[in-house]
């Protein structure tokens, strides 16, 4: 009997521990073999000259260096505005408003509907506010404008949920000692909040760096060096999308293309948590 | 005469202060008709209440009848709280508490206050203690390190963390935590201390530790500690005040000396309370 029951449940975990491991296979697996197609077909195109020289003969030849360039200015613009009013707004959500008050719960459903609206919407919007009401046209500015409108959600509610993951004892006994708010907060809380910040940052930064929609009718498809803010760029992704959608013959370049935008993601993501680890750590020994 | 400090633990029915050998009886905090809400649900009502200066008052009774909330509105911190309302008067040394015109900080340096949880800030040892230095205006580096060594010794710290002052607060042990948060209150020169359940949390050798040390601070300081262990508040307090729930709020039971309090209560309830019966 007792036999029986240790094979019935034998079974069942066995089962059980199948299906959960299969998943994680399939899972891994899918990325593996993504990552592996990538790598068996772009990395024989990775050269110091693909990185740099400007593309040809609309990209089949040549490099990628002007769309690097322009990839990284987009970013920058998007880094440079979203940063300080998503740390700013996270600050206002989970410090000076409550739960309950009305003007909170306004924002967050806000965000929370802007962070599902597709990218394709904010393209639309970022072409008729910035390309044509602000008259930036089509732009490297009016690209990182957009995308920055885009990740503002995401940036905002993970360094919100930072700052809310911040134990409440601090914020008390801090206010026991008679240490200002604002002290309590540049000292104390925005650096336990940091680790929920670049989580937001990295996965804003991902969305963005990988975004095609919000940038086709934004910062345009021009693949030349661009020379100002104001000058229209192409982002890798575009570049990406063009290649092996329009244009014939196109592949090779488009898979190495794929290749640096891979590795700039890990790359990202690899330092954001390099810099959790020692960042905090440094904190707590030296501040 | 003072009493020798007990061995906590070992003699559960020491003998009682006699008297506040430590004092003469001069309120420093006097509380008059004070009540607490939070939202529409009242914490405690109606409580008066001195406490003398340099002595240990301890606040006992069971959870949840408002010890703790009497002690945040002592300090405002209750301020910080949303919904909290509170009315009444408190007068600290003759500066009236609750007046909107209150300088608050000024209010929570004069009135350190320790939680029942140690919370040391995710800061180095030596941060946690120059930190609020710095904040209020200290910045003379000389000062500020005589500053915490005297508050380390104070607590007999000094020895155990001098030779890693620059490492991390949260490495510390439960006790030596609230140790050091015991020290952070301390550096700020306080005239009072509120303690809630500072020992808790810990486990019987540190607290027993913290309880020597609370004791040590009689005279120096006058504290304020709300305990749910009546062996201690029999250990350490010149004072004691027993609060209750009744009617839906906390409410103040009987107050008095240590002695009266455990030995000749006037209340059948406080009487129950002190020999084990209730609560």
């Amino acid at each position: 009997m007792v036999k029986a029951l240790e094979r019935h449940h034998g079974g069942r975990e066995w089962l059980a521990t199948t299906l959960v491991g299969g998943a994680a296979v399939l899972v891994t697996a899918t990325f593996c073999w993504l990552l592996g197609d990538i790598l068996w077909h772009g990395l024989n195109h990775i050269s110091w000259t693909f990185l740099t020289a400007p593309p040809r003969n609309a990209g089949r030849e040549g490099g990628i260096g002007p769309i690097i360039v322009s990839t990284a200015l987009i970013l920058g613009v998007c880094l440079g505005v979203s940063l300080p009013l998503g740390v700013g707004t996270a600050v206002f959500l989970a410090e000076f408003t409550t739960d309950e008050s009305l003007f909170g719960r306004l924002t967050r459903r806000s965000l929370d509907v802007l962070s599902g609206v597709p990218s394709i919407v904010f393209g639309l919007f970022g072409n008729a506010f910035f390309c044509k009401t602000l008259g930036l046209g089509f732009s490297i500015l009016s690209g990182g404008l957009t995308l920055a409108c885009m990740v503002l959600p995401i940036l905002i509610r993970s360094t919100e949920e930072g700052f809310r993951a911040v134990p409440a004892g601090y914020r008390l006994s801090a206010a026991a000692l008679g240490l200002s708010r604002t002290s309590t907060l540049t000292h104390l809380l925005l650096p336990a909040a940091v680790p929920g910040l670049l989580v937001g940052l990295v996965l804003g930064v991902g969305r963005a760096i990988a975004e095609t929609a919000a940038l086709i009718f934004t910062s345009g498809y021009v693949d030349r060096m661009p020379e100002s803010l104001l000058d229209s760029g192409r982002a890798l992704s575009i570049h990406i999308f063009d290649l092996s959608m329009n244009v014939p013959g196109g592949d090779a370049n488009a898979y190495a293309s794929a290749l640096v935008l891979v590795v700039l993601l890990l790359a990202i993501n690899g330092t954001a948590s390099w810099l959790t680890e020692h960042w905090l750590h440094r904190r707590i020994v030296t501040v | 005469m003072r009493p020798s400090t007990p061995t906590p633990g070992t003699q559960p029915w020491f003998p009682l202060q006699e008297r506040p050998a430590c004092c003469e009886p001069k309120p420093f905090i006097e509380v008059e008709q004070l009540s607490l809400h939070y939202g529409q649900k009242p914490a405690f009502h109606d409580v008066t209440l001195s406490i003398n200066k340099g002595c240990i008052t301890a606040l006992v009774g069971p959870s949840g009848c408002g010890k703790t909330s009497f002690l945040t509105a002592l300090n405002r911190l209750t301020d910080i709280i949303p919904g909290c309302r509170v009315a009444g008067r408190i007068r600290l040394d003759g500066l009236d508490v609750l007046a909107p015109h209150t300088n608050v900080i000024r209010l929570r340096r004069r009135v350190g206050m320790i939680f029942q949880k140690p919370n040391p800030f995710p800061l180095s040892i030596l941060k946690n203690l120059e930190f609020p230095l710095r904040e209020h205006g200290l910045k003379d580096r000389d000062r500020i390190a005589t500053s915490i060594e005297t508050v380390l010794r104070d607590v007999g710290l000094w020895d155990e963390v001098k030779d890693r002052l620059n490492s991390s607060a949260l490495a510390l042990s439960g006790g030596q935590q609230q140790r050091l948060c015991i020290a952070r209150a301390m550096v700020l020169s306080p005239e009072a201390l509120l303690m809630d359940e500072p020992c808790s949390a810990l486990d019987p050798l540190s607290s027993g530790v913290v309880e020597d040390l609370i004791v040590g601070l009689r005279n120096r300081y006058t504290v304020l500690i709300v305990t749910h262990n009546l062996a201690q508040a029999r250990r350490i307090a010149d004072y004691a005040a027993l609060f209750w729930v009744q009617n839906g709020a906390g409410q103040l039971i009987e107050a008095g000396t240590a002695k009266h309090i455990f030995e000749a209560p006037r209340e059948p309830l406080t009487a129950a309370y002190v020999s084990g019966m209730r609560g």
